[in-house]
């Protein structure tokens, strides 16, 4: 299963997370990266991986597939 | 390593001017063709690598090895006269020319003001505003209407003064001022006069404001700044300045300029009007297809970097053409193409990496509310002029359009 993590030293708080999957990523008061899950399940997984390659801070990874 | 094109820009001044208003201009698909990344001369002094490709262009955005100073050597300052070039390296960084930490401790105290959530929460807002501008487009009996007078222009300024916290009864003097400050073909002294004006009012402006922050984004910053102490006065002004002038001629362009885009492609705008989900994705293709900003995702390298089969040195400066970019065939198809079913959603319209637009999300929220609310209000709204012979900004650091008579 994958597991993700966010650095929320490196975000910049730009949403695209947010934009792209509400159902795994969040953002807290200050803009700052949420994880709602760090198992994202397998329906949202096409949408992980794209708001991966969209976070312009590369703060997100996949930790394990 | 990659064959050297050195001179193929020279005597082009950049912005370079587009030949067809709805294409990058020629010379980039030559560049593009070559090689993705290229050296190449630049007529404002000394060489600069030219990058075209998405690929490269993205990956140098998002490496901390590049520096967005530009007080640094190195640094590629497009188009500017050598006391323009002086004033920007004497004066107070913006947020857009900080680099690591002193970037961040900039930029985190606002982002908490642009998340998803909290611009949603505006959408009602910002509706009213639109039906409010089209309400009075309606009313009227004269036509052609101009499409930047009556909607392009007051939509963005009037959200972005509520949002900050700028009185709209001042918006003529700032918008007329930031229409100097970006014109190409402004003499150096009217450009400094324009953005010495700005800078005073806006000084003006947080000065009352430190006395009575009140409840809107400057106000809050305010508060918040004298908590944490990241920003002193002079801070404050620049991040106000910054905020307020990208805050609405970007959006302006982009609303005229997707009307224009859209207009000339029926079957496309049909495809929009068919389905409002559809919207959201239209707004990315034509952020893509225009990228109004080409080359203000500019980098001086701080280190020596390899990087596309391309050794960059320390010092050397790195133009990434977010333009070029977007139309690199080897990630959107067919670029030429305005296509709002594509998906464009990894365009650099807004940059990438640390810096990318601040107020991306308030600007997506403006251009699908004005988008939805305009064809459905005015379903037969057409252009009253050629697309081809409206008046483009090919003068501007800013791509767009001065004027757009529709009618209907
Ligand atoms: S996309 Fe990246 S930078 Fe933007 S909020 Fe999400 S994690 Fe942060």
């Amino acid at each position: 299963m994958m597991r993700i993590n966010a650095d929320t030293g490196l975000c910049v708080g730009s949403g695209q997370c947010v934009l792209t999957e509400p159902a795994v990523f969040d953002q807290d008061g200050d803009g700052i990266v949420v994880l709602l899950t760090d198992h994202p399940s397998d329906e949202t997984e096409a949408q992980v991986r794209d708001a991966i390659t969209l976070c312009p801070s590369r703060a997100l990874s996949i930790l394990q597939e | 390593m990659t064959k050297s094109v050195s001179g193929e820009l020279a005597g082009l001044q950049l912005p370079v001017e587009r030949g067809c208003p709805f294409a990058p201009p020629d010379a980039y698909e030559r560049l593009r063709e070559q090689a993705p990344i290229s050296k190449v001369r630049l007529t404002s002094g000394g060489e600069a690598w030219w990058v075209s490709g998405h690929e490269e262009g993205r990956a140098i955005l998002a490496d901390r090895r590049f520096s967005s100073d530009r007080r640094k050597d190195g640094f590629p300052l497009l188009n500017l006269d050598a006391a323009i070039q002086q004033q920007f390296r004497s004066q107070p960084q913006l947020m857009i020319g900080m680099d690591g930490a002193e970037h961040a401790a900039v930029r985190r105290p606002v982002i908490g003001e642009f998340t998803v959530k909290r611009l949603a929460a505006l959408r009602p807002r910002i509706q009213d505003i639109v039906d409010h501008f089209i309400d009075d487009m309606l009313a009227t009996d004269r036509r052609p209407v101009d499409l930047v007078q009556a909607l392009s222009l007051p939509v963005p300024s009037l959200v972005i003064c509520e949002l900050l916290g700028v009185p709209y009864t001042d918006h003529d003097f700032f918008q007329s001022r930031t229409a100097v400050a970006v014109r190409r073909t402004s003499s150096s002294e009217d450009r400094r006069r324009a953005l010495a004006d700005l800078r005073a009012y806006i000084d003006d402006l947080v000065t009352r404001k430190e006395s009575e922050p009140g409840d809107d984004l400057f106000g809050r910053q305010i508060a918040r700044q004298r908590q944490q102490g990241a920003l002193d006065h002079a801070g404050l002004v620049s991040l106000a300045l910054l905020l307020l002038t990208a805050g609405h001629e970007t959006t302006a362009n982009m609303i005229s300029l997707g009307v224009i885009g859209l207009l000339s492609h029926p079957e496309q705008l049909a495809l929009v009007k068919a389905d409002p989900g559809r919207t959201p994705m239209a707004v990315e293709e034509l952020l893509r297809y225009f990228t109004i900003t080409d080359t203000v995702t500019s980098r001086v390298a701080t280190e020596d970097v390899e990087i596309g089969g391309v050794s960059i040195k320390a010092g050397e400066g790195v133009i990434v053409s977010s333009l070029s970019a977007n139309w690199d065939p080897a990630l959107f198809k067919n670029p030429a193409e305005l296509d709002v079913e594509r998906g464009a959603r990894h365009h650099l319209a807004f940059g990438f990496g640390p810096h990318q637009c601040l107020g991306q999300n308030l600007a997506r929220l403006e251009l699908q509310i004005v988008f939805d609310t305009l064809f459905r209000r005015i379903p037969t709204l057409h252009l009253a002029a050629p697309a081809e012979g409206l008046p483009f900004k090919t003068d501007a650091v800013i791509y767009g359009v001065h004027e757009l008579p529709v009618t209907w």
